[in-house]
């Protein structure tokens, strides 16, 4: 037994309102740069839906995760070692930036800027990879709510099977939400398919990321995760990812995304885990018993024999006492309603979802019976088979007993619970019958309803005694301050500077600087992050004019306005 | 003169080769990459990059043959000098010719894909017209070769054999005691690829073909999947190392 540390999220796609909260806050905080437009670390997808990128779960085409091959064994999708470095010069694999979308911004300075003139006028909109105009005809979440659903849905992957039962009909359909981020997997197929070596899973908590430094841009990668979920660069050359907030889970605060979700539906925490039978567990044979394989790789932070093996592993022993405390651990393996997303791509993914019960429960009410009813419930659950099989393509290899399972237990808390705050006498029975105890059903339903901040987020600190050294540590996902102009070895090139230091010295050219507010960034934006307020930054409010208009000529023209202004420059 | 040209000018380059990739890599790691457009455009670069990647790996191959085998060896083991000329300029036209090809698609991809363009940097221009230069003189001195051996059979007095001048003086120059005669001796047209090759070399570790030394042969035999502690990522200054300091990094 080789006991590892893995942090691991899972999320209860009942509560997902489909916000985008968590992809906005996230991009905020890691991918506002150029080169980055189009990556989303964090994304949500509606389902059925056709994903981001699109199709990306259609492995016959991507050739993402592992398979078995003949003799059993596994292997890259896409081929091994040989067969990887034979397409170096070229990924066979790789999406092109139509698969994603292509980024774009508007020419917000033609409002400003337009001479009077007849009709309003408007920001076009401009592509930030060529620089021209174009028109807008895909993005991250374009089929949000299920907009267009009647032309692309029945291109979703997970259709398969099923998809002459599925009605996109608008009032027969259902629709969930399923927010995505790297699955930060026990056996990644993207470190797998770096030639580099330059992605890494870390020893302490399992977060896999990318060296910066290490990467040469091979883009390997990017075709090898199944759930694309690595992107590339195009400025810098390089491969990004989730970093799964490593900065923030170091001082125990949790990710961005979980932090700001409005629904509060995700839950971190450490699982424990045994190394040395993860690749056992991914060569399962059958891809419908991979769900209960990776179960099995899980270890009882309880139990004595393994609290003394991870002793020896080097796990301190805040971290165990955390495992054993961790939300995560609780709803996949003692409540058992969390399952992974597409155990099949054999990647042991460790961020898990409680399926939704919604659909389910929708439908019900909408044909005019009572919704919490367990015995309406357990009844949908068995007749309403295609949300079921949809689910169990997403989560359980196709398997839709689990599914039920889940779905089951779900439907029995709501009744159960029903009773109790109706002041009715529990129903013991309820619980009983989909094999849990009472009490354990009443924990289950404080930890999905009521659990506050740190019940939700058990993230023990980074186990280094000098910690606040640490901060530094956080330049594997660069966000240093790129200049916009290349220098001779492209965008970005040249040693980062750290954010402190940056800080630093903006902070001391301010203070020593003659006038109230210094800094205008070099490439002309604006760096409010050192803005105390006082005065006003150069650059937020640009002139009117651009730069080759002088001061004179403005007031001439504000003074004298053309009359009845042409519709072509006035000037 | 030649002294200048053929043995203290190599040099020079040899010694920017050499001192600017060591530079380049304490300093720009970040900036060290292959700096892939596969993502604005991949029809043409499907077929550009492997010809001319193939296309110059047996190109180098070429080189090595012709330029570190001594003449002895090879009639050492009984190739004649037919044999070896037509082995040398039947692969050597092909890979010149491959590669030529590639790089032709690619600067075609490159300034008509509007992104792939806009990513160019002044130095990838240079680069680019730099190493069209030496392709171009490279295979005009293999087919000079060739024409001057068409009809000729045996040693043939009055056509160049690089096995006997440019390849001697080139395994001087890597033993430091080049002859600078042998290289004046040498028709213009290597003499002119000579000379782009040093500013090619001397210009290398600027411009991206850097990512030539980061070649991934190491993939081959390391595990599928890396762990790394926290506490041993170089510079990082945690664990047992003493942090380093900021002029340190």
């Amino acid at each position: 037994m080789r006991v590892m540390a893995q942090m691991a999220m899972v999320m209860n796609l009942d509560k997902c309102i489909g916000c985008h909260t968590c992809s906005v806050t996230c991009k905020q905080a890691w991918t506002n740069r150029p080169g980055t437009e189009y990556v989303w670390f964090n994304n949500v997808e509606t389902r059925p839906g056709l994903g981001y990128p699109r199709r990306y779960e259609d492995q016959d085409e991507w050739e993402g995760g592992w398979v078995l091959n003949r003799r059993g064994n596994l292997t890259l999708r896409a081929g091994g070692r040989l067969k990887k470095l034979a397409n170096i010069f070229v990924n066979p694999k790789m999406p092109s930036i139509q698969d994603y979308y292509e980024p774009w911004t508007y020419d917000y300075e033609t409002l400003l800027n337009a001479p009077a003139q007849q009709h309003f006028p408007v920001a076009r909109p401009f592509s930030l990879i060529s620089g021209k105009q174009m028109n807008v005809s895909w993005s991250a979440n374009w089929d949000d709510d299920l907009g267009g659903s009647k032309e692309t849905a029945h291109q979703d992957v997970m259709l398969k099977g099923i998809s002459d039962k599925v009605k996109f009909e608008f009032e027969q359909t259902f629709m969930f939400y399923l927010p995505r981020i790297c699955e930060h997997c026990l056996n990644p197929s993207c470190a797998a398919s770096c030639p580099s070596g330059a992605i890494y899973k870390r020893s302490e908590d399992g977060i896999v990321l990318v060296d910066q430094d290490k990467c040469r841009g091979w883009r390997m990668c990017i075709s090898g995760c199944p759930y694309k979920k690595v992107y590339f660069n195009h400025k810098t050359g390089k491969a990004e990812k989730c970093t799964f907030c490593f900065p923030r889970i170091e001082v125990g605060i949790p990710t961005v995304c979980s932090e700001t979700c409005v629904g509060r539906l995700r839950y971190i925490g450490l699982m424990l885990y045994d190394a040395d039978r993860v690749l056992e567990a991914a060569s399962t044979p059958d891809d419908e018993d991979l769900y209960e394989a990776q179960r099995s790789v899980f270890l009882d932070p309880h139990d004595p024999a393994v609290v003394r093996e991870a002793e020896r592993a080097g796990i301190p022993g805040d971290w165990i006492t955390a495992a054993q405390r961790s939300p995560v651990y609780k709803l996949i393996n003692d409540y058992r309603v969390a399952l992974p997303l597409h155990p099949e791509y054999r990647t042991m993914p460790m961020v898990w979802y409680i399926p939704p019960l919604s659909p389910v429960v929708d439908i019900i009410k909408d044909t005019g019976h009572d919704g919490e009813d367990r015995d309406n419930l357990f009844a949908a659950i068995d007749t309403l088979r295609i949300p079921v099989e949809y689910l169990a393509n997403l989560f359980t290899a196709g398997d839709p007993k689990p599914v039920t399972g889940v779905l089951r237990k779900l439907a029995a808390m709501r009744s159960y619970m029903r009773d109790i705050n109706l002041g009715r006498d529990p129903d013991e029975s309820i619980p009983e019958g989909v094999g849990m105890d009472p009490e354990a059903m009443y924990e289950m339903y404080r930890l999905l309803a009521l659990a506050k901040y740190a019940e939700r987020y058990v993230i023990p600190t980074a186990h280094s005694e000098d910690a606040h050294r640490l901060e530094e540590l956080a330049t594997d996902c660069a966000v240093g301050d790129y200049s916009d102009d290349m220098g001779a070895f492209g965008e970005g090139s040249g040693v980062l500077p750290t954010v402190a230091q940056e800080n630093f010295a903006m902070l001391k050219a301010r203070q020593t600087a003659d006038t109230l507010v210094g800094g205008g960034s070099k490439s002309g934006r604006v760096n409010l992050l050192n803005w105390d307020g006082k005065g006003m930054p150069e650059g937020m409010f640009p002139g009117a004019g651009s730069a080759d208009v002088s001061p004179t000529d403005e007031a001439a023209q504000i003074r004298d306005p053309q009359p009845g202004a042409d519709l072509g420059d006035p000037r | 003169m030649n002294m200048l040209l053929w043995v203290v000018f190599p040099y020079i380059c040899l010694t920017i080769f050499v001192v600017g990739h060591y530079w380049r890599y304490k300093y720009d790691k970040f900036g060290w990459t292959t700096r892939s457009s596969q993502l604005y455009e991949d029809r043409l670069l499907r077929w550009g990059s492997p010809m001319f990647h193939f296309g110059i790996l047996f190109v180098v191959l070429g080189h090595v043959m012709g330029l570190l085998v001594p003449k002895s060896w090879t009639d050492a083991v009984g190739i004649s000098q037919e044999a070896y000329h037509f082995m040398a300029i039947s692969v050597g036209l092909l890979a010149g010719f491959l590669t030529l090809a590639g790089i032709a698609i690619l600067i075609y991809r490159r300034r008509t894909t509007g992104p792939v363009f806009s990513a160019t940097t002044p130095m990838d221009k240079v680069m680019y017209a730099l190493l069209v230069v030496v392709i171009l003189l490279g295979l005009a001195n293999t087919l000079g070769w060739h024409a001057a051996g068409i009809g000729n059979t045996g040693p043939v007095p009055e056509h160049y054999n690089y096995r006997e001048g440019v390849s001697i003086w080139f395994r001087q120059f890597l033993t430091f005691h080049p002859d600078a005669d042998l290289m004046a001796q040498a028709p213009l047209g290597f003499q002119l690829h000579l000379l782009s090759a040093c500013v090619l070399f001397a210009l290398w570790p600027f411009t991206r073909l850097v990512h030539v030394f980061s070649a991934p042969v190491g993939y081959v035999t390391r595990p599928y999947v890396v762990y790394r502690s926290r506490d041993e990522r170089p510079g990082a200054g945690v664990g047992s190392r003493a942090p380093q300091r900021g002029w340190e990094r």
